[in-house]
């Protein structure tokens, strides 16, 4: 075997900069990707900054708009509205799933049930199937001839039978849970990942320090999932704040304004009304609450600067 | 990594610097004199369309019909493009502020659409074709106002003549003949028999009227329905094309109140506001509601479903036999001619071979409702004959008003979810009107 070459700080060739030291040909190494990352994401992302600070309708010549159309996203009570939708579906894309991945984590982690394989399979299933199939599918479930509606008259409960989507109460929670369905599995395969490498000692440890089942998982489970707890919200959050094909498909943002949410108008303004400019500020403005949730994960449950 | 990062924003920036839009000339209309009807000499052409033709028998129709002119004029040849209609007003304002639009498409009447491109000047006014097709002159006064828009974009229903249509629609009321039967009823004549039918339908219990309003803008079918009988065709017509009055005005929240009414009585299914529009045609013929309210769209699907037991009728008058009441409807999506076309004239001639009675002829084989009368042919089924002789009444007694979503850019969004919580009962007729008034006199604030 060659021993590896050993280098001391200057006395290599003339001129040459230690390992590790920036060159410019590096910047060569990343312009193939640079080239494709700015033509398909800085440029629209600021032209779409650009064209937020027009009136626009898409066709005849925009007018200055300033921060006008930031205003009216925020002071029109219908797009305001809109946002806080969105913190909804927050709540079930993202605190829901990875609550109860947790759950099926603790019990999966203690004990291997038979079948873990294909119970996980089934788990992650939603994650791979189309939106468009799943907003199909759940339509049905929540028609009023549907299984939900069904089971409720067989139980002898078709007072609360409705057509769930169509409900100004209900329609919000049912996209909802869609999603929490969709995201469960996403959260559980990360956490299961996770919670394979936490060294077993710990929960013998715990086990003979006498922790019962929920104290363990607050001990050691939790703080060993940091990490991918930390990458299961973003991704979920990110997926609640962006949600556009499950809306557009099942309810359109209906009853009256019952299920309308960011991503929504931001097609709805553009396509439907001619208000590029205004789609544009509401596109802006879901971008930057992204960057500041994410940010915002980051800090809280790594605990990284 | 800071320095390249900043010259690239930048430059990004700089590119951009322009406002967004600019670069277009309006066109000039052309002079009736400069006008060539003279197809065969225009040499070889390559005319695009872009339709949505695309259910039941409109692909064959735009098909035999595109054949035909080809065959009329072989120097013309007719690049089709055809998609669903949702797919196609979506993509028309990108595809004609582009530099290589299509010649022909089919743009939806209305602010949203129609008065948009022409406010942008990307179309092109058929008024100097007047002379050589006589378009006006094919068309009853109330069905080109429809087409037509103020070359400022400002205004539907005057202005300049800026597409023709090549079928008619007209909402009007199916019904199940199954059910009538059963239920001991006619088909009703006046709309107090028609009001008298849907409690007699509740009482024996039926779903008096089918409704899926998921999408929200079904419902402004039946509130047209309404309106037609509270308020006149002129007042409709000039409310929603801007000239006039409120959505507030008395008439118009008693229809809102009846709609309202209908909701509470339970005439409509009880998850009326979860179902899906397109599949009306499904728990229709399978004997969810009497009657069904609705346009010639349905017509192939529940003949198709239901044969002969499915009938339609237009909205009956107050009186029996009397002046028929106003109903929603006009001509169904126009061609028309975009101004960056390099073949405006063969575009036209197209317009005009589209249009003929002849054409009216394939129209009708292929089961559409021909906008104006064919030169022979007759629908083959009864409620095609229905529908024929409804929209003959309709035009020839101008009783059509349009969709009321025309009236401003926002209004099928608000008027449908106004409708929504008045038939959830969320909101009273008074207060849902006060919302869609809102809408109305802020879009014309600032027309």
């Amino acid at each position: 075997m060659k021993p590896l070459p050993t280098e001391t700080p200057g006395t290599g060739r003339a001129g040459a900069k230690p390992p590790g030291e920036p060159r410019r040909v590096g910047y060569l190494y990343v312009l193939p990707a640079l080239v494709v990352y700015a033509a398909f994401l800085l440029w629209p992302l600021l032209h779409g900054a650009y064209l937020s600070l027009f009136h626009w309708d898409g066709l005849t010549v925009g007018t200055w708009a300033g921060l006008g159309n930031y205003t009216q996203a925020i002071s029109d009570p219908h797009l305001r509205g809109t946002f806080w939708h969105a913190a909804v579906l927050v709540f079930f894309y993202a605190v829901l799933p990875c609550c109860i991945a947790f759950l099926l984590v603790a019990v999966m982690s203690r004990s291997r049930p038979r079948g873990l394989t294909f119970f996980r399979t089934v788990l992650f299933l939603p994650q791979v199937v189309a939106m468009v199939a799943v907003a199909v599918a759940w339509q049905w479930i929540y028609s009023d001839h549907g299984p939900i509606n069904g089971t409720l008259r067989l139980v002898g409960l078709g007072g609360l039978a409705r057509g769930w989507l169509g409900d100004f109460t209900w329609a919000l929670p049912s996209v909802g849970l869609i999603g929490t369905w969709a995201e469960i599995g996403l959260a559980m395969v990360l956490f299961l990942a996770g919670v394979q490498k936490i060294p077993r000692e710990l929960y013998e440890a715990a086990r003979v320090d006498g922790a019962g089942a929920v104290r363990e998982f607050f001990a050691v489970t939790l703080p060993g999932l940091r990490r991918e707890l930390s990458v299961a919200l973003t991704l979920t959050v990110i997926a609640a704040l962006r949600n556009f094909d499950l809306i557009y498909l099942t309810t359109g943002g209906g009853p009256g304004d019952a299920t309308r949410v960011p991503a929504y108008e931001v097609y709805n303004r553009t396509f439907n009304t001619g208000e590029v400019g205004l789609a544009c500020a509401i596109g802006i403005m879901i971008a930057i609450i992204v960057f500041a949730v994410t940010a915002g994960v980051g800090r809280l449950v790594e605990g990284r600067a | 990594m800071r320095k390249p990062f900043v010259v690239l924003t930048a430059a990004l920036v700089a590119v951009s610097a322009c406002a967004p839009g600019s670069g277009g000339d309006k066109p000039k209309p052309k002079a009736p004199s400069a006008v060539s009807t003279d197809i065969a000499k225009a040499g070889p052409v390559t005319l695009t369309v872009w339709d949505q033709e695309v259910l039941g028998g409109q692909n064959e129709q735009m098909e035999k019909l595109n054949a035909a002119f080809h065959a009329k004029y072989p120097n013309v040849t007719i690049k089709r493009v055809s998609r669903s209609f949702t797919d196609l007003e979506k993509t028309l304002r990108l595809a004609l502020s582009g530099a290589n639009p299509p010649d022909v498409v089919e743009a939806n009447q209305g602010y949203g659409i129609m008065a948009a491109l022409v406010k942008a000047g990307a179309l092109v006014p058929l008024d100097p074709y007047e002379q050589a097709y006589g378009f006006r002159k094919r068309f009853p006064a109330g069905l080109t106002q429809l087409n037509s828009v103020t070359p400022d974009g400002k205004s539907l229903g005057s202005g300049n003549l800026y597409g023709v249509s090549m079928t008619g629609e007209a909402v009007g009321i199916y019904y199940n003949t199954d059910k009538l039967t059963k239920l001991g009823i006619k088909p009703p004549t006046t709309w107090a028999e028609f009001e008298q039918d849907l409690a007699t339908a509740k009482g024996k219990g039926e779903t008096p009227i089918y409704l899926a309003n998921l999408e929200k803008f079904p419902a402004i079918h039946e509130f047209g329905v309404l309106l037609g009988q509270t308020t006149g065709k002129d007042a409709l017509r000039n409310l929603v094309f801007g000239r006039g009055g409120a959505w507030t005005d008395p008439s118009i929240v008693q229809a809102a109140q009846k709609l309202a009414d209908w909701a509470k009585n339970g005439y409509f299914p009880s998850d009326v506001n979860a179902g899906k529009y397109n599949d009306s045609p499904g728990p229709f013929a399978k004997g969810e509601g009497v009657f069904l309210i609705g346009g010639p769209w349905f017509a192939a699907d529940l003949q198709k479903k239901m044969g002969d037991k499915v009938r339609y009728l237009l909205p009956p008058p107050a009186q029996a036999g009397g002046a028929p009441a106003a109903t929603l409807g006009g001509p169904g999506l126009p061609l028309v001619i975009t101004s960056k076309s390099k073949h405006p004239d063969v575009a036209a001639a197209y317009l005009n071979f589209m249009t003929t009675p002849q054409a009216m002829d394939v129209v009708t084989q292929t089961g559409g409702l021909a906008a104006v009368a064919p030169a022979s042919a007759q629908p083959t089924t009864a409620v095609g004959r229905d529908l024929s002789a409804a929209w003959k009444t309709a035009s020839d007694k101008d009783i059509l008003v349009p969709y009321l979503d025309y009236s401003t850019t926002t209004f099928l969004d608000t008027l449908g979810g106004v409708l929504q919580e008045i038939i959830a009962g969320r909101k009273t007729a008074q207060q849902g009107m006060q919302e869609a008034q809102r809408d109305y006199a802020a879009f014309l604030a600032k027309r």
